[in-house]
């Protein structure tokens, strides 16, 4: 019985170390420029990617039209969150480090600062295109229409007492905001402070709300982090619930209670428009062509950030771009528009597209 | 015991009810915790179900060299990033022939999944006899069509406009079915593909194959390892300070919540060592460290169990030490031992907290073909179409759970029959 057993182990050894030299056989074989040693030292045959979660259905869609289309292997997508995507990406260079980043806002100057640190100079910055923060409730109840400024009074900790000071949010009802409101509990299920959605819909939707109040405008430049704390703080009592980083869950909690509404991305609207609506908000519909245009107040860009240096050490980066870039995947009426993107206007699209292609590095100043 | 005695003493009718009360909370809960596993089962199983089928739809297709490939070479690679889009529209262009203008024939090319032509495409590079011949093949529909084929969207109830299939695609596909040319298959694809981002072309294999290359590298690294701790600590080792302070620290390690291993793993494997990130060789490894504890404390409780006379004949008949472990003691615990890892790398298999923190939460469409290849693995794949928008994800993620309830039933089952097997009673 032992012996059997240690055979089995020996063997299952054995098969790891096959396995494991398969893998690397792979490599040295597939690239064709495996002569150069730098590169099969500790090179890669294929594009990494890690960063926001939000852009990654649409970066691995682009990743597998690459992969099946080209001769390229297909990209590895991760899903690490903007914030976390960043800090791998300025890492390091060199082949344990990913090529590109993906990130539900625009990098930020300490970022860029950390990257020069570790050798990395050379950004290149593609916009994706724009993503919509939705507030949508059941198609079971009637539409929502509210202001930022009534959103912000439903969803903060601490709101305007009305002379100058501030008092808890007491807002039980809709009704309490605004007697033209439906006479319901609030209750907004929303994603966890972890979230870059949440990130953007505090910067977005709350602080629209609270810059109605000018007081509270004023406050940003005398008192940035009194400003924040009010701005930025939501309420912690039953009238928010925090639901989660799965926007799945949230679409059907909403479809469970008619009252409620829910914060998330407009893909998920897009996907869920025959069991939920979205909230007019500042008299705006969520729609494609309402976040396109910029008129709807939630909306956000998103970016991939690549790595100049890795072009030709990692193959497929350019025609990755490429085809990134090109009107059947961002383009209006491409394929990510059907995976809820919204798409660049035709002239952004090509200016965008035309700096992308000619290598341009981002430069923050 | 008479029956008088229960009947007369009131004290003695009460410890009976209590005992009987006992006996029904006990029911209770297990009725309980079944019904719950039930309800969770059903669920899954309902849900699930569907995607082991799959909507199909047939398409003449005429492989005409000059559109296929208009220079003759008959080159694999152009073979297969030929555009075939034209080819199979004019396929279903002979069963709808109103669909000419450029909108109406992108819709109906909607009604074809996307992979379909890149299917397509891998066929006539294997088969470039096909060229110039003309055949029915069956592709895949889209998701869309797939769910309302199922009968899991229901046109009617909902108003056009909100509708991704519109009165017209719904008008197509029942023309198409009229002919014959739309079943539902099995879903091969599912036990086949690598992960995509269409519903109707994603499958589990990539995962599957991490989630085996994960699991032998920790059973590989955790197995021995672990035997040959709990052998020493519980035959060889004196009782120390020091073994005391040992065995605290496995204990204490065994309830670590995985999630740590996985910080572990990022800060020693990753950062210090420089493992590849994402590989099921670093995957495996902190896998390893997090079911080490669970194996060393199953073996050596088996290790205890194992009776001190065995020890003392083999001792008495000249054996030594090492022969007595070895002869003796480590083959009767062995089943036990086996047992216990068993389970171990069942929870291992199930495990996606410490996989986070070492990058295989990826999308992977390439099947990987070894251990240094990037991978992803079975619980980490339905994290991931949980979270996907698209409806075609949702019986899939209940699919691949089936599966994996499958494979973690299996290994249970091999466990327990490991130890009816072999298992020795003194």
């Amino acid at each position: 019985m032992l012996k059997k057993l240690l055979l089995c182990s020996v063997l299952s050894a054995g098969l790891a170390a096959c396995g494991s030299s398969d893998g690397g056989g792979d490599v040295s074989t597939d690239v064709p420029s495996a002569t150069d040693t730098a590169v099969t030292a500790n090179g890669r045959d294929q594009i990494k990617i890690v960063g926001s979660s939000t852009v990654y259905p649409f970066s691995t869609t682009v990743a597998e039209n690459f992969g099946r289309s080209t001769s390229f292997k297909t990209p590895i997508v991760e899903s690490t969150g903007s914030g976390g995507g960043l800090k791998l990406f300025c890492s390091g260079v060199g082949a344990n480090h990913p090529d590109m980043t993906n990130a539900s806002r625009r990098i930020k100057a300490s970022e860029v600062k950390r990257c020069a640190d570790n050798g990395i100079n050379d950004i290149i910055e593609v916009k994706v295109g724009y993503d919509g923060i939705v507030l949508a409730n059941s198609r079971k109840s009637d539409q929502f229409d509210i202001s930022l400024r009534e959103l912000y009074l439903a969803l903060a900790k601490d709101i305007p007492n009305g002379n100058g000071g501030l008092k808890q949010n007491d807002n039980d009802r809709w009704s309490d905001i605004n007697p033209s409101l439906p006479d319901t509990k609030i209750e907004i299920l929303g994603p966890p402070p972890t979230s870059g959605t949440r990130d953007a819909f505090v910067e977005l939707a709350m602080e629209g709300g609270c810059q109605t109040f000018d007081w509270i405008a004023d406050m940003e430049k005398a008192d940035k982090d009194r400003y924040k704390a009010v701005c930025h703080s939501f309420r912690e009592d039953d009238n928010f619930i925090e639901a989660g980083e799965n926007d799945n869950l949230i679409v059907n909690k909403l479809n469970a209670n008619p009252n409620a509404l829910g914060i998330f991305g407009f893909g998920f609207l897009d996907q869920n428009a025959d069991s939920v609506q979205g909230t007019v908000i500042d008299g705006i519909v969520p729609t494609f062509e309402n976040i396109s245009d910029g008129s709807y107040p939630v909306s956000r860009s998103l970016f991939f950030y690549v790595k100049k240096d890795n072009i030709g050490v990692v193959p497929g980066i350019e025609e990755f771009l490429t085809e990134f870039t090109s009107e059947r995947a961002s383009g209006q009426d491409g394929y990510l528009a059907e995976k809820g993107l919204i798409p660049m206007k035709p002239a952004e699209h090509a200016a965008r597209k035309a700096s992308v292609l000619a290598l341009e590095t981002v430069s923050l100043n | 015991m008479p029956d008088y005695l229960l009947t007369t003493s009131p004290q003695m009718a009460k410890r009976h009810k209590r005992h009987k009360r006992f006996q029904w909370y006990g029911r209770i809960a297990i009725a309980i915790s079944i019904s719950f596993m039930l309800f969770m089962f059903t669920a899954i199983f309902f849900r699930g179900i569907g995607a082991f089928q799959k909507t199909m739809v047939a398409v003449d297709i005429q492989f005409t060299e000059s559109q296929i490939d208009p220079s003759g070479v008959r080159d694999a690679t152009s073979l297969k990033q030929a555009n075939y889009k034209p080819i199979l529209l004019q396929g279903l262009q002979q069963v709808i022939p109103g669909a000419t203008e450029r909108r109406d024939r992108n819709n109906l090319y909607k009604l074809l999944s996307n992979g379909a032509a890149f299917d397509l495409g891998a066929r006539v590079a294997n088969t470039p006899d096909l060229i110039g011949t003309s055949e029915r093949v069956w592709v895949a529909a889209s998701s869309e069509v797939d769910l309302y084929v199922k009968g899991k969207i229901d046109p009617r109830e909902i108003p056009e406009e909100l509708r991704r299939l519109k009165d017209q695609d719904i008008a197509w596909i029942e023309t198409l079915r009229d002919a014959g040319q739309i079943k539902k298959k099995f879903n091969t694809a599912f036990f086949t593909n690598g992960d995509s981002r269409s519903p109707e072309m994603a499958g589990i294999l990539s995962a599957a194959i991490g989630s085996f290359f994960s699991l032998l590298i920790c059973f590989s690294i955790a197995f021995p390892l672990g035997i040959l701790t709990a052998v020493y600590l519980e035959e060889y080792a004196k009782k120390s300070k020091l073994t005391d302070l040992i065995e605290v620290n496995i204990n204490n390690l065994a309830a670590v919540p995985s999630i740590v291993f996985g910080l572990l793993g990022l800060a020693i494997f990753l950062n210090f060592f420089n493992l590849p990130r994402s590989t099921p060789l670093v995957g495996g490894m902190v896998l390893a460290l997090m079911t080490l504890p669970t194996i060393i404390i199953a073996s050596r409780s088996i290790l205890r169990s194992v009776p001190q006379a065995t020890r003392d004949a083999a001792l008495g008949l000249g054996a030594s030490k090492t022969q007595t472990t070895f002869h003796h003691v480590v083959p009767l615990a062995m089943p036990g031992m086996l047992t216990g890892t068993i389970l171990g790398m069942a929870r291992a298999l199930g495990e996606t907290a410490p996989l986070l923190m070492i990058g295989m939460v990826a999308f992977i469409v390439d099947v990987p073909k070894g251990v240094t290849d990037v991978a992803t693995a079975l619980p980490v794949q339905i994290f991931l179409w949980a979270d996907s928008p698209e409806k075609g994800f949702v019986e899939l993620t209940s699919a691949a759970i089936m599966v994996l309830l499958v494979f973690l039933i299996l290994m249970n089952v091999f466990a327990v029959y490991l130890r009816k097997k072999l298992e020795r009673r003194w």
